[in-house]
């Protein structure tokens, strides 16, 4: 018996080939045939047309991280409440703890948030 | 009937068109022939990519001619690239405004050669109905090297497609070796053009002379 992954192996290779030829004739074609065109207006940052202002590696404010203990606090916490509180009878206290646990690590967040002058409005 | 062979003329002018009569000959017995030059243009002529941009009323014609009912994809030009770098036709579709030339300018100089020019309509021609604004640019070929004028106001879209067809038609004639070779071929043609800056009363400078002579009027 021949080995039947051999043929798979061929095929293999030549659809990668099929698929690499094509670019290599393009890549070739480009190298030796068109000339390179650099410019300003060319090497640019798209910006629909526009002059394009200042880089695109700018420095974003770390402090986002407060905004997301908050959406923790009111958002995705929400989420976790009801079904607790629809099943709150049925429950084991182990299961109780586990989520007053959750709670008041979410609670010493936004406590955290509040001394540190977050929620106050500028 | 005779057994159809096709084939690729390798010789040494590997680029030069073949002998026609000679090529029908061959085709009378059944021989196709074709030269790399010929399969190269025929590539990129049913291949070309417009920018999606449109300036004013005629690009709602150019979007009608890239739907189903007119269907440009027929002539395999209905990828419409939203970024100049995969894009290789620029469909000036409308009035070009003062405001908006630099731009267009611009978006040209970033998209990759080899690059075409369609003014689509009366406004990006000459202005159209709006030539004696002072706000309007009375035709884009003052600053862009135009390859195909759609006159009409808006032109529909067989108009446009009649100029994707010339244009095709344009680009399967070009000789890729030779003194009138297509520009990304050719070192020596610029890859930009000047963008015009906003001046106090006009675009300056108000045309790039390089590309448009104001027409001589014999009296």
């Amino acid at each position: 018996m021949t080995n039947t992954y051999l043929v798979l192996v061929l095929l293999m290779a030549a659809a990668v080939g099929f698929a690499l030829a094509p670019l290599a004739a393009a890549w070739a074609w480009a190298r030796f045939f068109s000339p390179q065109k650099p410019g300003k207006d060319k090497n640019d940052t798209y910006e629909c047309g526009l002059a394009s202002k200042g880089d695109a590696w700018i420095h974003f404010r770390s402090e986002y991280y407060l905004y997301g203990i908050i959406f923790l606090v009111f958002d995705v916490e929400t989420i976790f409440l009801l079904p607790f509180a629809v099943s709150f009878t049925g429950l084991t206290v182990g299961a109780f703890v586990a989520m007053i646990v959750f709670l008041v690590l979410l609670v010493e967040g936004l406590v955290w948030a509040w001394r540190k002058g977050f929620l106050a409005w500028h | 009937m005779a057994e159809r062979i096709f084939g690729l003329a390798l010789t040494p002018e590997i680029f030069v068109m073949i002998d026609e009569g000679l090529k029908s000959e061959l085709q009378k017995q059944g021989v196709y022939v074709t030269s790399l030059q010929e399969l190269y243009n025929w590539g990129r002529a049913n291949s070309v990519w417009p920018l999606t941009f449109g300036l004013a009323c005629c690009a709602i014609e150019m979007m009608a001619a890239s739907m189903s009912r007119f269907d440009l994809a027929r002539f395999g030009a209905e990828v419409f690239r939203p970024s100049p770098r995969q894009a290789d036709l620029m469909i000036v579709a409308g009035t070009v405004t003062k405001k908006m030339a630099p731009l267009v300018v611009r978006i040209y100089n970033q998209m990759p050669e080899p690059k075409y020019v369609i003014a689509m309509g009366s406004c990006a021609i000459s202005g159209g109905p709006f030539k004696q604004g002072y706000n309007v640019l009375k035709g884009i070929d003052r600053y862009l090297p135009v390859d195909v004028a759609i006159p009409g106001c808006p032109p529909r879209p067989e108009a446009l497609i009649h100029a994707i067809m010339t244009l095709q038609e344009k680009i399967r004639n070009q000789k890729l070796t030779g003194p009138d070779r297509p520009r990304h071929l050719n070192a020596e043609i610029e890859g930009e053009y000047p963008v015009p800056a906003y001046g106090e009363h006009d675009l300056e400078p108000p045309k790039n002379p390089e590309v448009w002579q104001p027409p001589m009027i014999k009296r």
